[in-house]
């Protein structure tokens, strides 16, 4: 096990150094003069000289990668332009808000797939079974900038449930994030979860458990539906870094205060310290969920580490 | 001609194949289908209701919403196309090249892939977006460029497996040079997957374009772009239902008509690859 995680923890360092690399060439993609840029139209040249000092625009490009890996060795993620106060001051204050959407959402998709999963694998090609294909169907097509909105009209304004936007009602406010984000996921786990129990449920050791007097309860659930969870387990790992990313655009129909909307209003204040800082710590989390759930992997099915 | 009868049989590949047609119809005949001007605004009746004369409405300047949403097809259309004749033709190249040469241009363009693929694709267009500027060209741009990588990654691998066939050897030693049996020889044979994954990536891209539009990144006023549709319409939810309702309606149908085709393309031309597009 130590030498899978160590080989893993290896291939994950080029990685991490290429998507540094990527952030850092991001400000040098600006077209034009990214200080003039960032300044804004009609700057004064000593405001433009400042920011360029300030980002190290004025120094060699070598220079500039080296001094931002080393300040990002130190913890130093950089400066705000709106705030002038260090960037990880506002991701340390946005970060838990959107971990506690992204695991809501984990939870609406596991307490929708199970049932329905479990159900369709075992009444399989009934009524029942084509109702949970239909709602996967629907919940992978429907985007969520517009089921978000849905919900809203539905649960917030036609009957007021639930608050339109923000983060202050405590659960409330975090049940139809919850529900946009986790739809999708929902869906991918119920088909997953009817298909590997299905295949289960095919395997002889299941009708030599019922033949032995297992009732077909037991036989389901104490037998087959343990190895129908070992893909399943995986997917959920890797599908968190998914929701990551979903929560940029269901921060921004609920106003939910996390890292995403961070991002998206950075953007629009071109405030590119916090732009940066805000992708990275995105990317970098999206890549240690990756990891854990690789190791996961090697954990819950053995023979993956033979590979 | 059996295997088409087949294929309209199958319930998926039809209405995907219906819902496609109309959306290639809507973004060609946009001028002739629309009952009125998609930027004409009638700011008196602003926020109407749908009506007999406007079918979905009106919207917060008084403009025809079903005319913006005929018209906001032949954006997505645009996007899509051009974002998948993009990155296929830098994947297919790159592809190519890395499985026919292999050596250094293979481990190179492997591993540039590696790192794009570890970084979460619509972040990526998010960060390039907002340093390029919002733009159409910058959408297909940005897109293309988390685009590729899957074609590149797909191709590699067939053309690891055509380049060992006999009938490569055989060209070889009748003196081909290397582009002439890349591009006569193995690209050929290696196209089907690549045609599924143009689909199904046609409706990756038209929703791409309508997220990224949605959060202010798209295409920018006045054209009408069904993401950008959405936003504005979310600003007068329990007012206006219908501006949230119907760009977001005509998102998910066509996203949904797309993947079906490409569902129903993979069992028409090889079921294999199903395996290997995920």
């Amino acid at each position: 096990m130590t030498q899978y995680i160590i080989r893993r923890l290896l291939q994950m360092i080029p990685i991490t150094l290429g998507i540094l690399t990527l952030i850092f060439s991001l400000i040098h993609l600006i077209p034009g003069d990214p200080a003039m840029q960032i300044a804004g139209e009609g700057a004064r040249p000593e405001d433009v000289r400042a920011i360029r000092t300030a980002l190290g625009l004025d120094q060699p490009l070598w220079k500039q990668y080296v001094t931002y890996v080393g300040n990002l060795a130190k913890g130093d993620l950089g400066t705000s332009f709106r705030t002038n106060q260090s960037v990880a001051t506002e991701i340390k204050l946005r970060y838990p808000a959107t971990i506690q959407l992204a695991l809501g959402a984990m939870f609406v998709a596991l307490l929708v797939a199970f049932p329905l999963g479990i159900i369709s694998a075992i009444y399989r090609n009934s009524w029942i079974d084509n109702v949970a294909r239909f709602f996967a169907l629907l919940g992978v097509s429907m985007p969520s900038f517009w089921f978000g909105p849905l919900l809203i009209i539905a649960f917030a304004i036609n009957h007021p449930w639930f608050p339109v936007s923000g983060r202050d009602e405590g659960f409330k406010s975090m049940v139809l994030p919850s529900v946009t984000m986790g739809l999708a996921l929902a869906a991918i786990l119920t088909r997953m979860i009817r298909v590997s129990l299905a295949e289960e449920l095919n395997q002889l050791y299941v009708t030599t458990a019922v033949a032995k007097g297992v009732t077909r309860a037991k036989a389901i659930f104490r037998h087959a539906l343990k190895n129908a969870l070992i893909p399943v387990i995986t997917i959920l790992a890797l599908q968190f870094g998914s929701l990551l990313t979903g929560a940029i655009i269901t921060e921004q129909i609920f106003s939910w205060p996390g890292l995403g909307r961070l991002l998206i209003q950075s953007i629009t204040t071109r405030d590119y310290p916090q732009v940066q800082a805000s992708i990275l710590v995105i990317a970098l989390t999206y890549i240690m969920v990756n990891f854990l759930s690789d190791l996961l992997y090697g954990v819950v099915d053995p023979r993956i580490k033979l590979q | 001609m059996k295997n088409l009868k087949r294929l309209l049989k199958n319930f998926a590949f039809t209405s995907g194949l219906i819902l496609t047609v109309l959306l290639v119809l809507a973004a060609f005949a946009a001028p002739l289908l629309a009952p009125h001007d998609p930027n004409a605004q009638d700011t008196a009746h602003r926020l109407e209701a749908p009506s007999h004369d406007h079918p979905l409405g009106l919207d917060d300047l008084g403009r025809d919403v079903l005319s913006r949403i005929i018209f906001g097809a032949r954006v997505s259309l645009e996007v899509g196309f051009s974002v998948v004749i993009l990155a296929s033709l830098i994947g297919v190249t790159l592809g190519a090249m890395s499985g026919y040469f292999g050596g250094a241009v293979d481990v190179i363009v492997m591993r540039l892939c590696d790192i794009l693929l570890a970084f979460p694709g619509i972040l990526l267009a998010i960060a390039l977006v907002a340093v390029l500027g919002p733009s159409l060209v910058n959408v297909v741009l940005a897109l293309s460029i988390i685009g590729w990588v899957g074609y590149a990654r797909l191709v590699r691998g067939q053309v690891l497996k055509v380049r060992e066939m006999e009938f490569v050897t055989a060209a070889k030693a009748l003196g081909a040079k290397s582009p002439r049996v890349i591009l006569r020889h193995v690209l050929p044979n290696v196209m089907n997957p690549v045609i599924v994954m143009a689909t199904l990536g046609l409706a990756g891209a038209i929703l791409a374009e309508a997220s990224l539009s949605f959060l202010g990144l798209g295409v920018q006023p006045p054209t009408p772009s069904w993401g950008a549709m959405l936003t504005s319409g979310r600003r007068y939810l329990g007012l206006a239902n219908h501006l949230a309702i119907f760009p977001g309606a005509a998102i998910m149908l066509a996203v949904m008509g797309l993947n079906f085709l490409g569902d129903g393309l993979i069992d028409a031309l090889d079921p294999k690859y199903r395996k290997e597009l995920r």
